[in-house]
């Protein structure tokens, strides 16, 4: 690095990161405290003072994915000793495994409309934002602008009518119904971002291509896709992770067949009470994906969410 | 071995081929957006259209067969002059200002010290960044639990450095905490976002200017009024609007958290507006509601930009 007078000193550096690093590690907390609290035993969960150091125990696992019903002391005993690791967890409470819970298939149900969310707005937006950046559209910029204003409206105001609506087209409590209504509230922040990245190809790989006897169609898929290609993997995590974490339009529009994880994670409950460990862990195994991600991906994911403020 | 598509060129007869091949740019620029301007119409302003027609009848989505009237501005009046309203207002008011507040104070000087370029400070930045990448719901709903008299983390942390008894306050169940609660929670998931924006802002000031300053022998005090705040004022600006609008709109993590209560002390628009509407169930009034809402975002937000280019031609 050059010298420059304008360079911070080492000790400046040293305060900064000091500072910086006790910010972090205490706004981890929590969540290291959700994952922690997942591998705890209920009694450890809810003691006094919070305990740091526990023995681990996989009980809000084993309750997260199983239903569970107490049986006499009895009964029990006639059912001979516990055959697998899990019944002995569960055996201990005087309990039995009756079936899986929901828990399985409220995650799959948010990977599918998250996965098929994602593909359709990245798709949709991407040949949108191509057209926009490329040709001469009549209106480009009040239907850009039209685009960017449909996300200020509070999700719970449009609620009412899709609601109504998704009844009468059969599309409420759907996989399809929630995959579109994603799709058109992730489109806006798909489009813009897209444009942005498009119109930083130059238009000139192009240009060469169609005088090489290339039509539009292979234009845009020889050429511009692939130098996209960042772009559009990083606008996927952005949709991705909208449609992963939302809620109030999950809540409001499915309750069986299509519900998310959100929506249910917080309806976990134990026998007498909130079952905190279970909570924690199905949170747990929900939130640790995106922070994988996160840390991964964190060049393209930082660059993404200044990028898509700034442009504005 | 040919690529696939000259093969698929050659297959083509000539007459389809010189039909595609001579789509105008016209026809393809349409066919390209029109699908995402139809299911923006379909699913926003569609909607948005019902809404206000909604607004203007007794409809109750409860009571299908119920005759529809028009009431004209009927539920607009009853809307304004109720004072659960203007309450749920006066929350988000006091839920507004104080997020905001805090976020710009510490995401700005975390944005401060970030830009002094110590090591590996791109990954502090990103494991700050973590909690607004996750579910609000799932982590709002986490946060009642660290909420918790004596059990909860956060009580005994707040016990640890006030020497208070960790079961003598409850944040989600007192009504002079719960307000204090959920702007805690908030602001602890959506400083990183201000803090990435002023980063921004910091990391777009050229250091040719600050050389200069130096130059001129100007205190670093003076350099960071003169310099660093005004160049970095509009991306400030912008973090505000965004911060503003979402939360304005809040309703995920704060149902989590206090569903609205104790009473109605963080009953927030968004949540007033879901129990007019999906426990009252009156349609009618909460499609008003919902116009209503949307006006004062859009009107303050039009404002807000008019004062921020301004602020930017500067």
């Amino acid at each position: 690095m050059s010298y420059s007078i304008t360079e911070p000193s080492s000790r400046q550096k040293w305060i900064a990161g000091g500072l910086v690093i006790a910010y972090a590690i205490l706004t981890l907390l929590p969540l290291a405290w959700i994952i922690a609290t997942g591998f705890k035993t209920p009694a450890d969960a809810i003691a006094y003072p919070p305990k740091v150091l526990f023995t681990p125990s996989l009980e809000g696992y084993v309750n997260l994915f199983t239903s569970r019903s107490r049986v006499t002391p009895e009964d029990l005993a006639a059912l001979g000793p516990p055959t697998t690791w899990y019944d002995s967890i569960v055996r201990q409470y005087d309990m039995v495994i009756t079936g899986a819970s929901r828990y399985g298939e409220r995650f799959l149900n948010s990977v599918i409309i998250g996965f098929g969310s994602t593909f359709l707005s990245v798709f949709l937006g991407t040949i949108a934002a191509y057209a926009f950046s490329r040709f001469k559209v009549p209106l480009k910029d009040d239907l850009l602008f039209f685009i960017l204003s449909t996300r200020m409206m509070p999700p719970i105001a449009v609620a009412i009518p899709i609601f109504l609506m998704y009844r009468q087209l059969g599309l409420s409590d759907t996989h399809l119904g929630m995959i579109l209504l994603y799709t058109a509230v992730n489109l806006s922040l798909s489009v813009w971002l897209l444009k942005g990245f498009i119109d930083e190809i130059p238009i000139e790989y192009e240009e060469a291509a169609l005088i090489d006897g290339y039509t539009r169609f292979q234009a845009f898929y020889k050429v511009v896709l692939p130098q996209a290609a960042t772009g559009i993997a990083s606008t996927a995590i952005f949709c991705l992770i909208f449609a992963w974490n939302e809620y109030a339009f999950a809540v409001l529009l499915t309750s069986g067949t299509a519900q998310t994880a959100p929506p249910f994670i917080p309806t976990i409950i134990g026998a007498g009470g909130k079952d905190w460990p279970a909570v924690a862990a199905g949170a747990t195994l929900f939130l640790l994906p995106i922070m994988v991600f996160t840390i991964l991906l964190r060049k393209h994911l930082l660059r993404g969410i200044t990028f898509g403020a700034v442009r504005k | 071995m040919p690529d696939p598509f000259q093969r698929a060129a050659l297959a083509t007869p000539p007459k389809l081929a010189h039909q595609i091949r001579g789509l105008s740019d016209r026809t393809i620029a349409w066919l390209f957006v029109a699908p995402t301007i139809f299911l923006l119409l379909a699913v926003n302003i569609f909607p948005l259209i019902w809404t206000i027609r909604l607004s203007l009848t007794n409809f109750r989505t409860n009571r299908p067969n119920n005759a529809v009237e028009w009431v004209g501005i009927e539920n607009y009046r009853k809307i304004l002059t109720n004072p659960d309203t203007w309450a749920s207002l006066q929350a988000t008011a006091h839920f507004l200002v104080w997020t905001i507040t805090l976020q710009v104070l510490i995401g700005f000087s975390l944005a401060y010290l970030i830009n002094k370029k110590f090591r590996s400070n791109d990954l502090w930045t990103t494991l700050i960044v973590l909690p607004m990448m996750l579910s609000p719901a799932v982590v709002g709903n986490f946060w009642t639990f660290l909420y918790q008299p004596q059990i909860g983390l956060f009580n005994y942390f707040i016990a640890f450095l006030t020497g208070a008894d960790p079961a003598s306050f409850s944040m989600i169940g007192e009504v002079a905490l719960a307000p204090w609660a959920i702007i805690i929670v908030d602001t602890w998931m959506w400083t990183p976002f201000v803090m990435l924006i002023c980063l921004a802002g910091l990391r777009s000031i050229p250091p040719s200017i600050y050389e200069a300053a130096e130059c001129d022998r100007a205190s670093k005090w003076r350099q960071f009024w003169t310099i660093t705040l005004p160049m970095a004022l509009p991306f400030l600006m912008l973090a505000v609007l965004f911060r503003g609008i979402e939360n304005f709109k809040m309703f995920d993590l704060v149902v989590q958290l206090t569903g609205g209560g104790p009473g109605a002390t963080t009953q927030l628009t968004s949540i007033d507006l879901k129990r007019e509407a999906f426990e009252k169930w009156r349609t009618g009034y909460a499609s008003a509601y919902a116009v209503i809402l949307f006006v004062t975002v859009f009107g303050l937000a039009s404002i807000y930009v008019k004062a921020l280019n301004k602020v930017k031609d500067r």
